[in-house]
């Protein structure tokens, strides 16, 4: 029981790590929130569902392609709703994210309806038996599929000129445009990455749960944005980190303890790591300057 | 005479960084002080001390023969030791008079249940409330302007209405940080006039930091002066503008009148 | 100058006579509801502007109290048969302490940061309504709450619903009108404003934005108590992150910080998606473009805090305002 609530955690939390990198990301260059984020996650999803039952695309091929179409929408997002903001008030940031945020559930809400959508993968769902533990082979490819992307991940910002350049704007704006760095197309590309990222974890998830409605983004947006602030926001591994140890926490709630609350522990960790540790586990601290 | 501000062997430390080291100065009640030093000797930070808004890692804070160590900034404000900003922080989208207004203690101890059901007698308190603050607006000569937004007056005009804020605090000792930056010579000295009456008529204790030597020179009745955190020199104008260690920690980093 | 004051005050005068009358003029019970609706929202919008507009701070959670007021209310009224008023006066407070808590977090944590910790309180707000079966019945909602009744009359029309919310609100707006042009809200501003400069002036920012959060909640108590009389049924899903969301745009988009603007910010967005019910499949697509495109073009909003009369903490004084005094 208990190790199989461990693998159920692990399986979930791979999952909001891949969208909390999504929000560390452009957190860590913009500093802000970004609360569309959620839904550009559940468009992923819907681009996934739409490119293998409508189009009967291979599996492979769908995913790939709706990662672009995925991207394409999240720098869609940041010219239209956040470029022309960057300099304005966090305030007025945040009610522009909103409103995309609104926008985009609402049109999901009148493309595809309000109901829910299985999501047949062509995959044969088989069943391992190891030990107690059940294991699907979905559950497999979850957790080989998030860990591949995550090591990408690293190795594009470590080891790809785009990824230093993306580190550095991160640092300081400022400084990176003064050392020649066109950070509007870094931060069109942080958007992009995150995006191709939440629309895997969508596509994963979609299949995971057999289901995909248009509502998905705010819970897992909501709580990929826990996972990204337990580990440290604006930190790669940290979100990482932060995925994990939630997507674990909360499935031990949800059955030791109950499971109508289960999304209520996620909030709570939220709600006390902001309030006592708000540099989260791997972050830094920072002091306002007088 | 009568010591109003003590400042007892006082440091802080900023993640090992000593900013400032085991410094010990007083004011007299009366008294024009300056504090002086090349950029990054901790002058700030003093200030910072003293008003609360850090806590010394060790020494004591003695003000009007209270130690105040363990106070909050806005009790030190009632208390009687108010301040002026080096970059300054009016509330841009409030009017001139209004910034006065709300330093003004009888208007920021309004509660909510008088302030929203009172009639007569919060009229009256209210009424003596702005007169005063108009009142010290025109000593800084603001009288005019008193509809104007903080954030659209000249950069000088803006350091004389901090002045006017923490005047309106009514302290007992007033704490300015470089009150004359970016100000021409004409503002100056008009400034110089301003401090002189602030000190003289209206009886209040000035300590200032500043980097324009002539203007320190000028109005300050004893000048202490700072370097990498420690207090290196203590007199009164020609006495500093004598004294070696003061000398060579100028010249060691470049201009005697530096701007930071 | 003068001249122009009175012509204003006749203007509120014949618009609170309107209003009065109201009822009289129209007889469409259907009308009558959106005005009910737009009362309410001026309760639930001016509450979250003293929070966020007035004091700085993000809340993300404002459903969350006008569902903790609403469930105060129905509960106080079905399980301890209490007077209504009683109970809006009670709901009312309930909910200011839990505001008060919810200040709490505030006080370390700003921003961004801020808002995520409130719509995570929100949630789980929704869910202890949802799950705390033995109290609220979850999902099932709470029906049959009863109407409130003075002496023998009981409010059995929407008329009477229709006076009681028009006090509730001309009270709202009195009382926020007056807190933010005294001593108190000019302190709320500075702590939006700037934080160390208020501490610099004795201001303790501490106590503000305690007090914002607490009033603000009290207030959506108020509404919440009247949402559950008036509807009569209330469940988890009139409470839902959606609603904190709206309450939050008819404050921005009316302008932060402005009490003419959440009053008209409400009342736009009561409105509008009613006139666009022929469309209803597209009104909150084009609600969302909406939001973008105001913060893009207007994010002072509709009527800003920029129009607001300068130096009103004066004005208020009578026998000190001369001629020269009645300005903006």
């Amino acid at each position: 029981m208990f190790t199989q609530q461990i693998i159920n955690g692990l399986t979930m939390g791979s999952i909001y790590a891949l969208i909390a990198l999504g929000y560390t990301m452009v957190y860590g260059i913009l500093r802000i929130v970004n609360f569309a984020h959620g839904d550009i996650f559940m468009m992923g999803t819907f681009f996934g569902l739409l490119l293998t039952q409508k189009f009967r695309f291979p599996f492979p091929l769908a995913l790939i392609l709706a990662a672009i179409f995925t991207a394409l929408l999240g720098m869609l997002v940041e010219r239209v709703a956040y470029r022309a903001l960057r300099l304005s008030d966090r305030l007025v940031l945040l009610i522009s994210a909103l409103g995309v945020s609104i926008f985009l559930s609402n049109f999901a809400q009148l493309v595809w309806g309000t109901e829910t959508h299985p999501f047949p993968s062509g995959l044969s769902v088989k069943s391992f038996q190891v030990g107690t533990v059940t294991l699907s082979n979905i559950q497999v490819y979850i957790l080989i599929l998030s860990c591949l992307l995550m090591i990408a991940l690293h190795v594009f910002v470590h080891k790809t000129k785009m990824g230093v350049a993306m580190r550095a704007t991160s640092h300081s704006i400022n400084n990176a445009r003064l050392m020649g760095i066109n950070t509007d197309s870094i931060i069109s590309m942080t958007f992009a990455v995150g995006s191709i990222l939440a629309a895997v974890a969508g596509i994963l998830v979609g299949i995971y749960y057999d289901a995909v409605y248009p509502t998905m983004g705010y819970t897992a947006g909501l709580k990929a944005f826990t996972a990204a602030v337990l580990g440290g926001i604006g930190n790669i591994p940290g979100a990482m980190l932060g995925g994990v140890v939630l997507g674990v926490v909360e499935s031990l709630g949800a059955a030791y303890i109950s499971s109508g609350y289960r999304d209520a522990f996620a909030f709570g960790i939220m709600i006390i790591v902001l309030i006592f540790r708000p540099s989260g586990l791997l972050g830094k601290k920072q002091q306002e300057k007088v | 005479m009568k010591k109003i501000l003590e400042v007892d062997n006082v440091s802080i430390s900023f993640g090992g960084l000593l900013a400032v080291n085991q410094v010990s100065l007083h004011q007299n009640k009366g008294e024009i002080l300056a504090l002086i030093g090349p950029n990054g000797a901790g002058k700030t930070t003093l200030f910072n001390l003293l008003t609360g808004v850090y806590q010394p890692t060790s020494g004591k804070i003695i003000f009007a023969g209270e130690e105040i160590n363990h106070y909050k900034p806005h009790e030190r404000v009632k208390k009687g030791i108010a301040r002026t900003f080096q970059n300054i922080r009016l509330f841009p989208t409030m009017t001139v008079l209004e910034n006065v207004l709300i330093a003004h203690p009888d208007c920021n101890s309004e509660t909510v249940i008088p302030a929203v059901f009172g009639r007569k007698k919060l009229a009256q308190r209210r009424r003596t409330v702005v007169e005063e603050c108009e009142e010290i607006l025109s000593i800084v000569g603001l009288q005019d302007k008193l509809e104007e937004l903080a954030t659209n007056l000249p950069y000088g005009k803006q350091r004389l209405l901090e002045i006017a804020r923490a005047l309106a605090t009514k302290p007992s000792l007033l704490l300015l940080d470089e009150p004359g930056a970016g100000m021409n010579s004409v503002e100056k000295e008009e400034l110089t006039n301003l401090i002189y009456y602030i000190s003289r008529e209206m009886e209040k204790d000035v300590l200032l930091i500043e980097h324009d030597m002539k203007f320190v020179m000028n109005i300050s009745e004893r000048i202490i002066v700072l370097d990498h955190g420690e207090k290196i020199a203590e007199g009164n104008a020609q006495e500093i503008q004598s004294n070696p260690k003061v000398i060579e920690a100028y010249l060691g980093r470049g201009n005697f009148d530096d701007e930071e | 100058m003068i001249q122009l004051k009175l012509s204003k005050n006749i203007l509120k005068l014949i618009g609170a006579v309107v209003l009065l009358l109201l009822p009289l003029l129209v007889t469409n019970s259907y009308f009558i509801h959106i005005f009910i609706s737009i009362g309410l929202y001026i309760i639930l919008s001016l509450s979250l502007n003293l929070v966020t507009g007035f004091t700085g701070q993000l809340a993300l959670g404002h459903a969350a109290f006008y569902g903790i007021g609403a469930y105060t209310s129905a509960l106080l009224l079905l399980r301890f048969n209490v007077s209504y008023w009683l109970a809006l006066v009670l709901s009312a407070v309930i909910t200011g302490i839990f505001g008060f808590l919810l200040g709490l977090p505030a006080l370390r944590l700003k921003g961004d940061y801020l808002g995520i910790v409130t719509l995570g309180f929100g949630e789980i707000v929704r869910l202890v309504f949802v799950n705390w079966y033995s109290l609220t019945r979850g999902p099932l909602g709470l029906p049959g709450i009863p109407a409130p009744k003075i002496g023998p009359y009981i409010f059995d029309s929407r008329i009477p619903f229709y006076y009681l919310i028009f006090g509730l609100a001309a009270f709202t707006v009195f009382f926020m009108h007056r807190l933010v042009n005294s001593g108190v809200g000019m302190a709320m501003i500075t702590v939006k404003e700037d934080e160390i400069a208020a501490e610099s002036i004795g201001i303790y920012p501490i106590k503000y934005k305690l007090l914002a959060f607490s009033l603000g909640a009290a207030f959506a108590g108020i509404a919440g108590s009247f949402y559950a009389s008036y509807i009569s049924f209330i469940s988890p899903d009139t409470f839902l992150y959606m609603d904190s969301v709206t309450i939050l745009a008819m404050v921005v988009l009316g302008g932060l910080g402005s009490i003419p603007g959440s009053i008209i910010g409400a009342t736009v967005l009561v409105i509008v998606p009613e006139l666009l019910r022929f469309m209803t499949n597209y009104r909150m697509l084009l609600y969302g473009a909406l939001m973008v495109f105001m913060m893009i073009y207007r994010p002072q909003g509709f009527w800003g805090a920029n129009k607001r009369v300068r130096n009103s903490y004066k004005i208020g004084i009578r026998g000190v305002s001369n001629e020269k005094d009645i300005r903006g």
